[in-house]
């Protein structure tokens, strides 16, 4: 058992057993760094001394006997989330050097518990994109190739392609990240590991760069439903510092994960079977619903009938909350400055934004902009927080008659990086699957679930009700024992 | 007889409308905790929130909620059980986050009334259309550098009440009285200190002109007017201009203007061409703002009596109009004043008050907050002299003397022997002494010159170092020199 | 609902980003493309529908904190990341009002 190979699970026991310690736990994943991050990407700030130092204060914490949940085990920050006195970029140039005084809420859970953390993460721009190629730190590669091209460079997903590729790949043994249409789950899919988006209020967003508030959630992504379960336990909490933080208590989500399936009522929503879905991932999904029955649960056939309008929903209200959450991004009080020697205040704004901002981040915000516009916010604003209202009321319907529903987590496997996607909508249809639980506040969780003709993976999606993670972890549990989803990257640690 | 301005074509109407900005008396920001105390040094009162740093979220205090809804109360006003806030976007350098969280379509208070008074003695409603509660921003320093302007974010973020009237105004004076009683409502609620010279509160003022029956036309706003003074004279100002447009055959267009004190004119603000899309929505970090009746009701019953009612049970205690109106402008002095009164006659009191009392602090330049003599020591000294211990004139010295030190009267009357004396026989003794020494002076009284009777009088004061009772010694002299 | 150049002027104007001729026209293309697609949700009956307000999956009320000075002090970290630092302020080229 080479140190990168321990789920969290395992390695918790072993550093328990004294059989490894966290020095040379971190001390792997820093080498893991050091050979195969100059490929991936993964990393865009490695904080390999300060991991070994808090790997050090750990192992000493664990002699005197005071052990967090998460003790000693190294994970990757999405470089979303602001970590005192290390840089935070959200992958973009505008927010230059910036060093945070603070710590996220989440991320401080996880140091709270003892984890140690590698580095930050690299992601889509502002977590905006779905193949983390639009980073002003380069683009993350794929861990996985094509058994038939793997000269090819395949994308891990997005926007937490880093994270994402991080975990394939060994560099982490388990990465926070952030979804706000799919983030978390399409990335995860991609590379065929576990991540969960849990239900909104779940996880506070203090202290995450903000991309789109009423979608937003912080999420784990990791080798296995358990170990998602162990880290999201740690991530979640009430947090008074954010207003739309849920006040509930915390389920022992990892308890959850051996639950039977026995019994339970899974949704099959006919709307989800759209034109030109491709024959392996209908298989796919047919072969989850038939492990789930085989299990014992009941399928269900149920339509949520607002299905197709969810994209274009999501494609108005993020932009448009984007475009007020990013005008902070001024080059006043932070980050980079962008003025000629007679810019007036208008002039500073405008060059720092258009020189600081990215293609993608530019145009979302110019869309955002124009819907909130005077004349426009009735025809697109607000009738789209109405259907988004249409969409929520669909799930609640379903939940009379089903108890979790299960879809494709991705309409195809990874793609190139270099399929030139001109068009952005093309892009965005890459959320097809993801992005009504980010509009109905619901958890959804994506688990491999195969591998297609070319060798990639291929993942399910678990939904459930409001506050009911643990049952979507109990399913996802359960596909991923009857997947029993064995195969690793071509790149790996 | 109401206001118009003369213009060639005849008199114009003028319409006012108020939007006053009142900084919220709270320890803290409205959604975050830094502190809100004026003058401290710059960037010292700042939470990352308030700087707009990523991911920072806004967090609702509380008490601002009360203060606006006690506001609401004061103005006669509908509290909204549900509100929302929602955010106002633009671009400013004193506006970190690029957008001010306000509330836009569901304000926390609706319409509301107050009654103000005009100096001809008539009262007029003048109707409030809304109080929202919203951020305000930072301050920008334009005089520091030659090319730069510097930022202070203290005041970013701290509470303010925007209260709306209607357009009911019609005058200068209509525009101030109503600016006057809503501060004094305001400071009367301890919801907002109405520091006009801090900034604690300013007023927009929009006005436009018409003539007599025509709907409205077009009007100005004239930003960040800061005293009652500058109210007044920017509508005269902003008034008369229009006319003049509009007589010229010109129009008003709609724009937003600055008041020049120095000139008395108002000017137009550099453009902000798009500063009018502030495309508001609301605010995902933030859910409804929902209140209980009940606790609505139980603010409503602790609000302090207003300025109106208060006026109201001072005539009826029997002082005059004019009395009750200049005791209740400060909530402090009618505190001040019901302490004296306390089981005393109120009008003695009212006149002690409002006469040597406010002579004595516009003398030594200092107010009822920092009251050189004690209420309860003002009171002491009514009791003596209603108990007889003093004259009228003899009270007067102890309270100059209280003026100094504020010591109990009944100290300084031991202190000085200043008792008045009502023992008839000692005070016999002494007129019997005067009148012994002034026999001529008797002589001439009896023979006619009644006048003398105050001389007699003086003399017995002066023996007796004023301290005679004075009917006493009226009437002791009385039956000796006539009787 | 089709964009002009001038509309993608004025909306970069508010947006407060800088574009070219090249970008205003690219932007215009692709923003155009984007409204077209967004365009079937006005074919949505909405009638009576109540606009779903924030992200919350449940009714929530918003939560109130004690008036208490819990923050500030701490003009150094505040200022501490600005491009420009003018001693206690943050420089901006000068503003005329």
């Amino acid at each position: 058992m080479r140190p990168t190979d321990y789920t969290i699970a395992e390695g918790l026991r072993a550093l328990d057993k004294r059989e490894i310690s966290s020095v040379e736990l971190t001390q792997a994943y820093v080498e893991a760094i050091e050979t195969h991050n100059p490929r991936l990407n993964a990393y865009i700030t490695v904080t390999a001394q300060q991991a070994l130092e808090e790997a050090r204060a750990s192992d000493a914490r664990r002699a005197e006997g005071k052990s967090g949940a998460l003790e000693g085990i190294p994970l990757g920050i999405k470089d979303l989330f602001c970590t005192a006195g290390t840089r935070t970029t959200a992958a973009s140039r505008i927010l230059g050097e910036f060093v945070p005084p603070y710590e996220s809420s989440v991320s401080g859970n996880l140091r709270r518990d003892g984890a140690v953390f590698l580095g930050k993460l690299n992601l889509d721009e502002f977590a905006m994109g779905s193949a983390n190629t639009t980073s002003a730190f380069g683009p993350v590669e794929n861990p996985w190739s094509r058994a038939n091209d793997p000269a090819k460079r395949l994308v891990p997903g997005g926007s937490s392609g880093g994270s994402a590729a991080a975990v394939a790949a060994r560099l982490a043994m388990g990465a926070t990240a952030t979804d706000t249409g799919g983030s978390i789950r399409q990335p995860a899919a991609f590379c065929g590991v576990t991540g969960i988006k849990p239900t909104y209020g779940r996880c506070s967003r203090w202290g995450v760069v903000a991309f789109a508030s009423s979608l937003d959630q912080a999420g784990p992504i990791a080798r296995n439903v358990e170990d998602c379960a162990i880290l999201l336990r740690s991530m979640s909490g009430f947090d008074p510092k954010d207003s739309t933080s849920a006040d509930l208590p915390v389920p022992d989500f990892a308890a959850a994960c051996g639950r039977s399936v026995k019994g339970l009522r899974i949704g099959v929503p006919a709307e989800y079977t759209m034109p030109g879905l491709a024959p392996e991932i209908d298989a796919l999904w047919q072969q989850g619903l038939a492990w789930l029955k085989d299990a014992g649960a009941e399928i269900v056939p149920i339509s949520l009938p607002h299905t197709k309008y969810a994209l274009p929903t999501y494609y108005v209200v993020a932009p448009a909350e984007a475009s007020s959450n990013l005008a902070r991004y001024d080059g006043v009080r932070f980050g980079t400055r962008t003025a000629e020697r007679d810019s007036d205040l208008r002039d500073l704004y405008e060059r720092t934004r258009a020189a600081g901002f990215g293609a993608e981040v530019r145009r979302r915000i110019m869309i955002g902009t124009y819907v909130l516009s005077a004349g426009y916010y009735d025809a697109y604003y607000l009738k789209a927080q109405k259907v988004r209202a249409l969409i929520a009321r669909d799930f609640a319907e379903a939940w009379d008659k089903v108890d979790a529903i299960v879809t494709p987590a991705t309409p195809s496997s990874a793609f190139p990086m270099d399929e030139r996607q001109d068009d952005p909508v093309t892009m965005y249809l890459n959320d097809v699957f993801t992005v009504t639980a980010n509009l109905a506040g619901l958890p959804g969780l994506a688990v491999p679930a195969g591998l297609d003709a070319q060798g990639l993976p291929l993942g399910l999606q678990v939904i459930g009700k409001a506050f009911d993670e643990e049952t979507v972890f109990a399913v996802g549990a359960a596909l991923e024992r009857a997947a029993n989803f064995t195969a690793t990257p071509q790149v790996r640690a | 007889m109401s206001y118009t301005i003369e213009g060639a074509s005849g008199p114009w109407e003028v319409v006012v409308g108020l939007e006053v900005h009142a900084q919220v008396l709270s320890k803290s920001k409205l959604f975050s905790g830094a502190a809100t105390a004026f003058g401290a040094a710059p960037n010292s009162q700042v939470s990352f929130v308030d700087a707009g740093f990523p991911g920072m979220l806004p967090v609702i205090n509380g008490e601002c909620v009360a203060q606006a809804v006690r506001t609401g109360l004061g103005l006669n006003a509908k509290i909204n059980l549900w509100s929302r806030f929602d955010r106002k976007n633009y671009f400013y350098a004193d506006l970190p986050q690029g957008y001010q969280i306000s509330q836009y379509k569901d304000p926390i208070v609706g319409e509301g009334v107050i009654e103000i008074e005009l100096t001809d003695g008539s009262t007029k409603e003048i109707g409030i259309t809304r109080l929202h509660l919203e951020q305000d921003a930072g301050k920008s320093l334009h005089d520091q550098h030659p090319s730069k302007s510097f930022i202070d974010l203290n005041r970013s973020g701290v509470a303010l009440m925007e209260i709306v009237s209607e357009p009911d105004m019609r005058s200068p004076e209509e525009a101030g009285a109503y600016l006057s009683k809503l501060r004094q409502i305001l400071r009367y609620l301890g919801t907002c200190d109405g520091n006009m010279d801090e900034g604690s509160m300013r007023a927009d003022v929009n006005v436009s002109v018409r003539k007599a029956g025509e709907d409205f036309r077009t009007r100005c706003e004239i930003k960040n007017v800061n005293s009652v003074r500058f109210v007044m004279q920017a509508v005269e100002a902003e008034a008369r201009r229009q006319v003049e447009l509009w007589e010229s055959g010109g129009t008003v267009d709609q724009e937003t203007r600055l008041f020049d004190t120095g000139r008395g004119t108002t000017r137009s603000m550099r453009s902000k061409e798009d500063a009018h899309d502030y495309r508001y929505f609301p605010d995902p970090d933030l859910p409804p703002l929902v209140l209980e009746q009940s606790w609505v009701d139980e603010l409503k019953a602790g609000l302090p009596e207003l300025p109106d009612a208060r006026r109201a049970r001072y005539v009826a205690m029997g002082l005059s109009p004019y009395d009750a109106h200049v005791l209740t402008i400060e909530r402090e002095t009618a505190a001040f004043f019901e302490i004296v009164a306390k089981g005393r006659d109120a009008k003695v009191a009212a006149n002690w008050v409002t006469g040597d009392y406010f002579a004595a602090l516009n003398r030594l330049k200092r107010d009822v907050s920092d009251s050189p003599v004690s209420a309860e020591n003002l009171g002491a000294l009514l009791d003596l002299i209603a108990d007889g211990t003093l004259s009228g004139k003899l009270a007067k010295e102890v309270f100059d003397a209280m003026l100094e030190a504020d010591e109990p009267p009944a100290a300084i009357v031991e202190k000085r022997g200043l008792r008045q004396v009502t023992d008839t026989g000692a005070i016999e003794a002494v007129v019997d002494g005067v009148l012994a020494a002034n026999a001529d002076k008797i002589a001439q009284y009896k023979a006619g010159k009644t006048g003398l009777f105050g001389f007699f009088v003086g003399q017995t004061m002066k023996a007796m170092g004023g301290k005679g009772n004075p009917a006493i010694v009226n009437d002791l002299l009385k039956q000796k020199l006539d009787g | 609902m089709s964009l002009d150049a001038a509309t993608v002027r004025r909306v970069a104007n508010l947006a407060r980003l800088r574009l070219d001729e090249t970008e205003v026209e690219k932007l215009r293309s692709e923003l155009n493309g984007i409204l077209g697609w967004i365009e079937q949700l006005q074919a949505v009956d909405t009638e009576g529908v109540e606009p779903m307000a924030g992200g919350s999956p449940v009714p929530v009320a918003l939560p109130w904190r004690q008036d208490a000075v819990t923050d500030g002090g701490q003009a150094d970290a505040i200022l501490r990341n600005a491009p420009d630092r003018e001693g206690e302020y943050f420089g901006v080229p000068k503003v005329v009002e």
